[in-house]
């Protein structure tokens, strides 16, 4: 079979003000029609800078500085300007990550495509739209003569990205470059957009490129796969062989590195090693700044709840005693929790008097409990309640009924809790992004001694000097990041950094809000092992919510699920993951992609 | 729709009655209206007379409720300085402002939008060029630039009048330059003068709201998809900086009709600007006080219509009280 895409010996150039940086370095990559090569790596790696390369459409000032780009015998780098744009879109199209972006929002969908149809067909508007129309029902709209003339918010995630695949493929075209088709969609949804991209490629005879981080995705419907690190191929060749046998050590690490759903692990294997960490930066210290004396410190006080504890939170853990029986060793819990947000706010002359307004349900009556020295994860796709819960519990969002309990007493909601209440030290919480929840304009040491100051936990700056670095000691950081500002960091680091913000005030009950689904997967693997060390350690007990089952399982000791703001199943994880009793459970573990080989 | 609107003029009476209060609390400081309207010979008897008369001696509020009220009843007094009924002095004003005002927007949207585009797709001498002329288009004073152009084109070359509005023909009540040839040419300065400004910002606007919609995804995407240039960005990109650039436009738009009066002062534009400035110096309170109410009303009006305006370019924009 001739091959419909070839890159032979590829390399993408940047110029930096401090030289030149190489994105690709010597890529040979050959793609044919009828078959998804899925491109795996981490960021960085250059996968999607091979789909901009044959796109032509590199971010300026990058170039192709080597090598020939062949589609259908043709090299596209000889190519003008213009004839590469009557390329795109008819003979090469592509498809984005994130469908709420993707598309122009002040133009319906049909405007879009018809647009699109007839910049590569000569066809009436009217032809045009009957096409359109067949698109939108082929990639699986309902009620197509309705939807099309809607505009792209008015669609779901999915929705949105069916049509952005009908834009795609509109003008017939030999190849489609996705990058990251489904990372933005919840796991059910993934393996619809996935089905409905396989199908495409077997039924138009389609060569697709796939871009992804996600090495279950790749396994579930690739044909062949190349794997990438810092602009280089690691190993390429069929999926089912590079997978079940992988010939090089990173292309194992990073199988390693990704949580399994099979079974639990005591720890993630670490791939990369913690290279970045161990630098010139470690032999700044300050004086009887360690780990350890972090550690003595964040005990400290905890004696009697540690001697209590954690021999009976292990005996619980292996025990099959029914958790939900023991009450009176229930550090938080919520009853009959409901949350409404109003669509429409209501002004000074208020939204009744001229009509009223929505209520939007985010959660109705959850019951909910956290042991002493528990990880309950909780799990759902988005739009379940699951962040919600977070913000009520630390008092971000204010519940419409319901009551909770911390630590045998009842714990105020958010409007009502002083700023001096204990519960506002006592409960922690680690953001998703570490790229939006740590302030840039303050340096670490600024970030770190801030819950130090205002819980009043330090006797003077000197030990709060020494707490920050000790802090960031126990995170694994270089005491010396404490100089400088979140931004120098990558998206691992400030996590970490994020991390050492809510140990440094000493909770007893943390917050995690999808706290690695921001990063690499090895990244991901060393920020989990990072917070499943300070929790046997400190004997914390903490709320986990991701959307990953995977990730719920390597972490937690019971799992809940939620779905449109109720709750669906509790259950200690081991009972949850073999024999998911909710219907609705089992569809969320046979969806989620996983690397189970036959 | 309509509620939306009712409630909006419903908020713009608030904003009235607050910015005649502010503006009325002012007035006491601003000086005698009786010195500037007596002679020497006048006795203080004679002036406190006058004084009683005009209920100047009341207390604020009570000249406050009975301004209000009368503005409620559709009277709006008499100036102190000519004696003629507001209204119609403000009304007989009105369209030289206007008319000022609408031209310099004009001016300021067919050069900054192009000039906005252009500069955010081609870097270049071009580029550079209308980024620093314009920067100094900004940076000197109204005056300064009025003054320099009616040297230029007003004294060395002597193309065009240095002041006044040359000849107007009326359309009822309204007199407008439109329709004369020398009407134009007196418009030409003063509008260009008070353009300058906004086409500046206009244009700044534009280009740095074009620059970060051609980062966005579905520039990408549609460039992905083989749209055509020109398509892309004055359809898709254009299309997506118009709200924040309508925004300020609005609200500059307010601003250079309310205070229009240093440029009308350098042309002596017979306007509403010139009209309050001598109104000022003759302390003449019937006219500030109706002349910023009105100020205040087009504020909220001009605020509405952009308001409305988001809904027309932005299907995602819902107004308060409307379904959909």
């Amino acid at each position: 079979m001739n091959s419909l895409l070839e890159l032979n010996n590829v390399s993408v150039k940047f110029p930096t003000r401090f030289g030149e940086f190489t994105a690709l370095n010597g890529i040979d990559l050959t793609v044919h029609a009828g078959e998804i090569h899925g491109l795996v790596g981490e960021s960085g790696a250059g996968k999607s800078t091979i789909g901009a390369a044959v796109m032509g459409l590199l971010q300026s000032p990058g170039y192709v500085s080597a090598g020939e780009i062949l589609f259908q015998g043709e090299n596209l780098r000889l190519l003008d300007d213009d004839a590469y744009h009557r390329v795109r879109g008819d003979r090469i199209s592509m498809i984005f990550q994130d469908p709420q972006t993707s598309l122009n929002p002040l133009l319906t969908v049909s405007v879009q495509l018809i647009e699109t149809i007839r910049q590569h067909n000569d066809m009436s508007v009217e032809d045009a739209r009957e096409r359109a129309v067949a698109l939108l029902r082929e990639t699986g709209i309902a009620n197509v003569e309705e939807r099309i003339d809607q505009y792209p918010h008015q669609f779901s995630g999915g929705m949105r990205q069916r049509v952005v695949i009908a834009l795609a493929i509109c003008t017939n075209p030999d190849l489609i470059i996705a990058d990251e088709p489904t990372t933005a969609l919840d796991v059910s949804v993934q393996k619809q957009i996935l089905a409905l991209i396989r199908r495409l490629c077997t039924e138009r005879n389609i060569g697709i490129i796939l871009i992804t981080h996600d090495i279950g995705v790749i396994n579930e419907v690739t044909d062949k796969v190349t794997v990438l690190r810092s602009g280089r191929v690691i190993e390429s060749g069929l999926t089912g062989d590079v997978l079940a046998r992988p010939q090089h050590e990173y292309t194992k690490a990073l199988m390693a590195a990704v949580p399994r759903l099979d079974k639990r692990l005591d720890r993630f294997s670490n791939i990369v090693g913690n290279d970045e960490l161990t630098n010139s930066d470690s032999s700044w210290v300050i004086d009887g700044a360690s780990a350890q004396y972090a550690t003595n410190w964040l005990l400290d006080g905890k004696q009697l709840l540690k001697s209590a504890l954690p021999e009976n939170a292990v005996t619980q853990k292996h025990a099959d005693v029914k958790l939900d029986e023991q009450t009176d060793n229930r550090i938080l819990s919520v009853t009959g929790l409901d949350v409404s947000f109003s669509a429409e706010g209501s002004d000074f002359f208020g939204g009744r008097w001229f009509g009223e307004s929505r209520k939007f349900k985010a959660l109705s009556h959850v019951d909910l409990a956290v042991q002493h020295g528990e990880v309950l994860g909780v799990v759902g796709e988005s739009g379940s309640g699951k962040s919600t819960l977070a913000k009520v519990i630390v008092g971000l969002v204010n519940p419409t009924a319901g009551s909770m309990r911390f630590d045998g007493e009842a714990l105020p909601i958010g409007r009502e809790r002083a700023r001096q209440h204990p519960a506002r030290r006592r409960i922690q919480m680690i953001f998703q992004d570490p790229y939006s929840s740590l302030n840039n304009r303050q340096t670490v040491e600024q970030i770190l001694a801030e819950p130090i100051r205002f819980y009043k936990l330090s006797a003077n700056q000197t030990q709060t000097r020494q707490l920050v670095a000790s802090v960031l000691d126990l995170v694994e950081m270089p005491q010396r990041a404490m100089l400088k500002y979140p931004h120098q960091f990558s998206g691992g680091q400030r996590q970490r950094i994020a991390v050492a913000r809510a140990i440094v005030a000493k909770p007893d009950f943390l917050i995690c809000d999808e706290p690695t689904s921001a990063l690499d997967v090895s990244i991901q693997a060393q920020v989990l092992n990072l917070l499943k060390d300070l929790q046997s350690t400190l004997g914390l007990s903490i709320l986990f919510i991701s959307h990953n089952l995977a990730v719920i399982r390597q972490m937690s000791d019971r799992v809940a699920v939620l779905k449109g703001g109720e709750l669906i199943e509790t259950a200690n994880v081991e009972d949850f993951f073999n024999n998911p009793q909710h219907a609705y459970s089992q569809q969320l573990l046979e969806e989620t992609p996983s690397l189970a080989f036959g | 729709m309509l509620s939306f609107i009712a409630r909006r003029l419903l908020q713009s009476v608030f904003v009235i009655l607050a910015v005649s209060l502010i503006a009325f609390s002012l007035f006491r400081f601003v000086g005698d209206p009786v010195a500037q309207m007596v002679g020497q010979e006048t006795s203080i008897e004679d002036q406190e007379n006058i004084r009683e008369r005009l209920g100047l001696n009341d207390p604020l509020v009570t000249q406050y409720t009975r301004f209000v009220g009368n503005l409620a009843k559709g009277d709006f007094g008499y100036s102190y300085r000519t004696r003629q009924p507001v209204s119609e002095m403000i009304l007989k004003r009105m369209p030289a402002t206007l008319e000022l005002g609408a031209l310099s927007l004009i001016i300021s949207l067919l050069v900054g939008i192009p000039a906005g585009i252009y500069t955010a797709l081609k870097q270049g001498f071009v580029s550079n060029a209308l980024l620093v002329v314009t920067l100094v288009g900004i940076s000197v004073p109204t005056f300064v630039i009025g003054i320099f152009l009616i040297y230029l084109f007003g004294v060395t070359l002597g193309w065009l009048p240095t002041f006044g509005r040359g000849e107007t023909v009326s359309v009822g009540w309204w007199q407008t330059n439109y329709l004369t040839w020398s009407g134009w040419k007196a418009l030409l300065l003063p509008a260009l003068t008070l353009g300058v400004y906004q086409l500046t910002l206009t244009m700044r606007l534009v280009r740095a709201e074009m620059q970060d919609v051609l980062k966005t995804d579905f520039i990408k995407f549609a460039q992905a998809r083989g749209i055509n240039y020109r398509s892309l960005y004055f359809n898709h990109a254009l299309r997506n900086t118009l709200v924040p650039v309508i925004t300020i436009i609005g609200l500059q738009l307010g601003g250079v009709i309310a205070f229009s009066i240093v440029t009308e002062s350098v042309f002596q534009w017979p306007g509403m600007g010139l009209l309050f400035l001598d109104s000022i110096r003759y302390v003449d309170i019937p006219v500030m006080s109706v002349y910023l109410v009105l100020i205040a009303l087009m504020f909220v009006v001009i605020n509405m219509l952009v308001d409305l305006l988001y809904v027309a370019i932005d299907p995602r924009v819902r107004l308060k009280g409307q379904h959909g």
